[in-house]
Formats: C-alpha cells, structure tokens, sequence
C-alpha cells in the first residue's frame, strides 16, 4: 500500500505548519514558518492551518498525498506524545506508510515556553527544518503482531480494583486480583458513611466484596505481592508471591476460635487506626474477604518467642500451619490494572495543628473508625477520656492546598468533614466548627449536602486554621483543658480563638506506599505531586505511557468513590479492548543487525536489558528478536562496527537532525 | 564573550521521561531559553558517542542529554550505559581541547518540567560563560 521510497533526493515531503489557534500562531510566526519551509529541498508543498489535528486539517494532508505524490509528511504542531497517531492513521488512510510522518513540536518545546516572537519563531525554523531533513531519510516500517492473553492482572483490592475486576470477569475474561493485606476493601471498608447520601459505607462495600470472591473467572490473590513484571502489552509475566499467612485457607473455616483463644492482645490494629488492639492471629475486620485469619509473625508468641501454638491446639479443622512458608509464582497476563490506592500523608508532621501533642485530634480516617459501629469505640463519639465532646473543630486544607506539603486538593476532604459535621450533630451534642478555605462541593449532590448540613447548626468559619494551642489568659472563657483553635475568619477580617476539645484534621491525600516501587517495576511515571501519572490528562485519563497498563482510583490522584468507580469501569473497558480484539500492534522501531559488518563481538547480547540479541552459532552473526526487542537502542550506540541499527531513529536519520537544528535560523 | 553571546545548545532527551518533561514545561506554560533545541531519542541509551561529536562538529557550543532518574528508565538500563558513555567521551573531549563543562548530563523525570527549564538555564548561563571557543567545529560553521 506504500508508496514511499527510502533513496535522499526522491523526497517529496508535505509540510504543516499548525496556527493551534493562538496556541502557536500567538508565539510564532507561522506564514512565515511555512513560506521558509516551502524552499527547503525536498518540499513539495507547505501549507500552514489553524488546528491541523481536525478534520478539515487532516483531510487537506490525505488529499494532497493525492495530488502531489507526497511521500514524506512533517507536521510542525503540538508534542508528538500528543498527536502522533492521529496523524499516523490519516497518512495511512491515505496510502502512505504511516512510520513517514514525522512531527515538530513547536508548541510544548517552543511557542509556550518562549516569550519573544523572533526567538520562537526562529527555533520553530530550526525546528521543523531538522524535521524535514530528517524526514527525507525516513523508511516504511511494517508494525508487528502479538496475541493478546483474555487475562487480566489487577494490582490493588480497594473498590476500584474491586469494580474493574467485577466488569472484566462478567465480560467473560480471566482476572488475578492481588491484594497485599489479607482483605480486600480497602479504604472504603474502613469508612462510616459515604457523602452525599449517607449510605452505610460496609453496606454497599461488602456485597461487592462477596462477588469478587465467588466469581468463577476472578482469581483471589489476597496476602499477595507483585514482585516482578516483564514483558509487554497482551504477554506480561509476572511474579507474584503469596506471603506466608501460615492458615491453610482450604482447612479454615472462619470459626474464629483462633483468634479469641490467641494470647497476644496487645497489637495495635491497623485497620482501626492504631486505635483498638488485636490479636497476633487476626482477620482485618468482621466482614473480611477471605474471612481468613493470618498469623502476625513479628508479633506471634509462637515465632517471637519459640512457643506458645494455642491456636494449633485449638483449631479443630487443624488448618494452622506454622511452617507455612512464603512461595512465589508466574502469571501471564495480557493487560494490567493499577489500583494501589493513597494513603494519608503522614500527620506526624501536623503538630502546629496539635497532633500528637493533644490526645483529641485525629485524622479524617481515625475519625471514621471513631464514628463507625465496628470502631474501637462502637460508633460512639467520645474523647480518649470516655466523655462525649462539647467542642469541635474540623480543620480543611491540612496538609492540602499549602506549599509547605502538598500543592494538590485531596478533593474528598470538604465533603467528609461536612459528613462529620451531620455525625456529629446527630450522635453528639457538640457545638460543630469548620474551618475552611473555600467549600469544594463539586459532585452530583453535593452542595445539596452543603446546605442541608449549614441549616444543622455547623458554624462555618471561612480561614483556614492557623494553629492549634493550650489555653492562655487571652482565652478566660476557656476550659483548662480545652485546645484553642487560632483562624482568621476572612469575612470579618478577624481573628478568632475558638476553644474546642476535640479535633478532626482533613490530612491530605498522599501517593499509597510503595508508589514509587510499583512506577519502577511497571515503568509508569509519577505527577509531580506523586501519583501514578495517566497517559493524558484530558483524552487518556485511564491509560499509561506504558500500553497494556492501566490506573484506577486513587492511585492516579485522589478522587471520592464515584469517580473511582467511574474510572474503574474505564480503565477495565480500556483493557477489555486490547483483549476483545485478542491482539496487538508492536511498535516496529526495533533493532537491525546489518550482517556484513558484524563481527560477533556480543557487546549488544551483553547490554540488551530483554536478552533480545542472540550469536547465531551458524553464521557468527548477532540476530535481533523483533519480538523481544522493544527499540531502545543501547546496542546500536554500543556496537563498535556500527553494525546495528535502529529502525526511526538510525544514525543517518539523526545527523540530518542535527544539521537542520544547527544550520542557518540561530 | 559579551552577555549577548547566544549560545547554540543541542538536547537529547529520552522519549519517555526527559521529553515528557520538557513537555509539561510548555504546558506548565515556563519559560526555557530558546538556545536549546532538542532531538528526541527513545532511550538516552540509544545515544552514539558520535552524536554528540557531531553536533559539535556542526557548530553546538554546548550538548546536554538526559534520561530517566536511575532505576526509572523505561528500557530498564539504558540511562546507565548512557551516564557510562558520556564519562569517557568528557576525558575524550577534554583531550581534544573541549571544555567538559560543554557536555551537561542530568537525570530528568516526566514530572520534572519546572526542574528541567531551571537546568536548561543554568547550563545555558554556564556555555555562555565559556563562550564559542570550539576547536571541532567544522570550517565556516562556528561564527
């Protein structure tokens, strides 16, 4: 379908100079761009328009690889992270070889980031006249195909791998759904109430919980960790190893009579916030999934100290295992689903706020388990000391929306801290403060929330607070035991004390623990404010630079529930459509060895990271495996006979390059 | 050199997290120098020693390249047969009568966009100190 040719001096190349609206055009001078253009050698035509990427835009390339035997397209616009592909595919529909367009960003790399006309108009010249000559260098390439494994691997049991794990299983395609702790359910499973609509937050989890249990074509992998991940898009290998829970789940029976038996009562749970005990043999809560208990070893008589075996000797199926032992196995997989979720950011550091110093603050979450039935405290809210609060504040924005820690918004605090508010007002009698920067109610009823809480009674104060102190003689109304809230309340330009005797921080949303293992391993990078970053923030909001992988929930910024749904919903139907289709493009930018001047040195086998060049013994000559090669190019930079090179990117193609950025326009 | 010297810079930036980088500086609307154009490479692993010379031959005063930070890399390895390569080639380039200092290479991460325009500066300031003293350049290029 081709009608390209590789031999300089039969280019005739196109050349697209796009306005982007003022995104370009208000930077660079792009009449002149492209009348410059039209006299570089090779140029048949060169036009500038105002969005390229439309349809009009497009049409006008299609229809001039017609008119003028264009063999060679170069559109001078955004990042070609952007829209590369689009104009790929518009070549192609054309005839032409899709791998000989080529694109020039002069938008992200040249009219955005410089101030002056002259200067970003002349390195947009330079620009796109290093394109055009490397575009007459350009040769045809043929993409590849690979199966595509129906199986998908999600990493993370919150909701959100719990929902993408439910749609894919019901469209008839197989998921392993690892979770590191010994449930799934996540954060969700500790939550109370969900906003707006009060829903009992356990109601609506655990019946989802359930499904992902006992669906045929879900593979429960709790207790596990993913160790390793190779390969690529519809062929991952992965390793997961299942961590030594030392109960044989098939014996359990859930009975239970481990855990009260166990001796050890003195571990501080996590699942509570560190506010409640339980024991060194535990499941994570009542409604666990698995319900499964799990031998805490650092914590475990038997393994801390050398005996004890109460729970052996108690459990009737005999389901304990002590020398159970960590395993590790392989899955193959076609797609992966990233689900690790947040955590909150360390509130540690929040002792301007008085956490830590006063017994009665607490973190949005530690607040959850407070309010919650199944809590330390069975849903009452009381201070450390067992009385019911008279006072109290809820603090926005800590840790959030301050330069000091992080620039982001967590997004979900307003509306939960609106949420306690309502608890408080329901359960306690408690004069209810909040204080905020600006109320962020932004979902589908929301600000009906809003308002249906101000009319219970909550005192708003607008001004973030200041710090948290002990009571002065400036607070003579003040109990002695109370803890004065220091704010500015911004419409009265006033600054208040607000002596209250309890606290609930709204601390900020941070990247899960572990992020930056799981960017390594997958090679998905992060945002700056540490979350796994999407392929694009508007139009691939699921997707990964890394194809075949996919993010859902949190993980990717923090988002309430509905949006985390929504998105795991995406991210699964965005990997059923590498999977409906059972296979998948390769990208053919690989490795070439040129036999004749290879000398069988192996320099390339020892640098290659994917063991994808091997001595053929027959020939004395290293091969490439197209398959294996995913095109980085280290062993063409490697090779002393520069016998190898990289299709798209060969050195010829990239001296042209160079030629052209650092010729005339300077 | 006089403080109008514009230094000629070439860029070779890793597709995945430098390039990426200096995207989400255009997009983070900063302002980088105009005195460094890039080429975009897949991996900085893939960058030849000649690359470098080459743009020196044809008249750069000063070449920065950058990959993904250590263990980031998104071809596992390359960025570091890459920090390997250009240790020798500034030894080399020392030898010849280059200043090292002409060759700047930075780890930078596809977040790092505001990081990215500040190097981008600063090594910009430093080859316009150093000034057009390039003994590879080929006749008629460096003027």
């Amino acid at each position: 379908m081709s009608k390209a040719i590789s031999k300089d001096g039969q280019a005739a190349v196109g050349v697209y100079v796009c306005h982007c609206g003022t995104n370009i055009a208000g930077t660079v001078d792009v009449e002149k761009l492209a009348k410059e253009m039209a006299g570089e050698a090779g140029v048949v035509i060169s036009r500038e328009y105002k969005f390229m990427c439309s349809d009009p835009g497009q049409e006008q390339i299609k229809k001039d690889i017609a008119e003028f035997g264009l063999n060679r397209v170069v559109v001078a616009a955004c990042s070609p992270r952007m829209h590369e592909p689009t104009f790929r595919r518009a070549c192609a529909q054309a005839g032409l070889n899709p791998f000989l367009m080529l694109m020039a960003n002069i938008r992200e790399q040249c009219s955005w980031v410089t101030k002056d006309r002259t200067e970003a108009t002349n390195k947009a010249l330079a620009i796109v006249r290093a394109t055009v000559r490397r575009a007459r260098w350009m040769r045809p390439l043929q993409p590849g195909r690979a199966k595509v494994k129906p199986s998908t691997l999600i990493i993370g049991g919150g909701i959100a791998g719990i929902q993408a794990a439910l749609d894919i299983a019901e469209a008839g395609y197989k998921v392993h759904l690892v979770e590191r702790n010994q449930s799934i359910g996540g954060h969700m499973a500790e939550l109370d109430k969900t906003f707006p609509t009060l829903d009992c937050s356990a109601c609506i989890l655990t019946p989802k919980m359930v499904q992902v249990a006992q669906h045929p074509n879900i593979e429960l992998l709790t207790y596990h960790e993913v160790e390793e991940v190779r390969g690529s898009v519809g062929q991952f290998k992965v390793k997961v190893r299942r961590k030594a829970t030392c109960v044989d789940n098939a014996k359990c029976t859930g009975c239970g009579v481990c855990i009260t038996k166990c001796p050890v009562k003195k571990v501080p749970s996590e699942f509570d916030e560190k506010m409640a005990f339980r024991p060194a043999i535990y499941t994570m809560f009542p409604q666990a999934v698995p319900n499964k208990p799990v031998i805490d070893r650092k914590h475990c008589n038997y393994f801390v100290r050398g005996k004890c075996g109460v729970c052996e000797k108690f459990c009737e199926p005999g389901a304990i295992v002590m020398n159970d032992r960590d395993s590790v196995r392989e899955l193959e997989v076609g797609t992966i689903i990233v689900a690790t979720g947040y955590d909150l950011v360390d509130p540690g550091q929040f002792k301007q706020w008085g956490y830590g110093r006063f017994p009665d603050v607490y973190t949005g979450l530690e607040f959850e388990r407070l309010c919650n039935a199944m809590g330390p405290t069975s849903g009452k809210i009381v201070k450390k000391d067992g009385q019911a609060p008279a006072a109290v504040g809820i603090l926005h924005c800590i840790g959030s929306r301050d330069e000091n820690y992080c620039k982001h918004c967590s997004r979900v605090c307003c509306m939960y801290s609106l949420k306690f508010a309502h608890l408080l007002r329901e359960k306690t009698t408690a004069r209810v403060y909040e204080f905020y920067i600006d109320m962020r109610a932004f979902g589908k009823g929301y600000e009906e929330f809003y308002h249906r809480v101000m009319h219970e009674g909550t005192r708003f104060v607008r001004g973030k607070a200041g710090q948290v102190l002990a009571p002065t003689e400036a607070d003579a109304d003040a109990p002695a035991d109370s803890m004065i809230v220091v704010a500015e309340e911004t419409t009265l330009g006033k600054l208040l004390r607000v002596p209250v005797d309890m606290i609930v921080l709204a601390t900020a949303m941070g990247p899960a623990q572990g992020a930056k293992q799981v960017s390594e391993m997958l090679r998905i990078p992060r945002s700056p404010d540490g979350f796994f970053a999407e392929k694009h923030p508007k139009l691939a909001p699921v997707e990964t630079p890394t194809d075949g992988v996919f993010l859902a929930g949190t993980c990717q910024g923090p988002k309430d529930i509905p949006d985390t749904v929504a998105q795991a919903s995406g991210s699964a139907a965005a990997a059923m459509r590498f999977m409906a289709r059972g296979e998948v493009e390769i990208d053919p930018s690989v490795a070439l060895v040129r036999p004749e001047m290879c000398t069988a040195c192996g320099m390339c086998v020892d640098v290659c990271a994917y063991q994808a060049i091997e001595i053929d013994p027959k020939r004395n000559k290293a091969v490439v495996n197209a398959t294996t090669c995913k095109g980085c190019g280290t062993c063409v930079a490697t090779c002393r006979a520069t016998a190898i090179e990289l299709q798209h990117f060969t050195d010829r193609q990239i001296y042209h390059e160079l030629a052209g950025l650092l010729g005339e326009a300077w | 050199m006089s403080e109008n010297f514009q230094p000629r810079i070439v860029g070779f930036l890793c597709n995945w997290c430098s390039y990426a980088g200096a995207d989400l500086a255009g997009t983070s609307r900063l302002k980088v120098p105009a005195n460094l154009r890039v080429v975009r490479v897949p991996c900085s692993g893939r960058i030849n020693p000649l690359f470098i010379f080459k743009a020196l031959e044809e008249g750069a005063d000063g070449v920065m390249v950058s990959g993904c930070h250590p263990g980031d890399c998104h071809y596992i390895s390359g960025n570091r047969y890459a920090k390997r390569k250009l240790a020798v080639i500034r030894r080399l380039l020392d030898w010849v009568g280059v200043e090292p200092e002409r060759i700047h290479f930075t780890w930078l991460s596809a977040s790092e966009g505001a990081r990215y325009a500040v190097e981008v500066g600063e090594f910009v300031d430093k080859v316009r100190a150093l000034g057009r003293r390039n003994p590879m350049a080929r006749q008629g290029v460096a003027s």
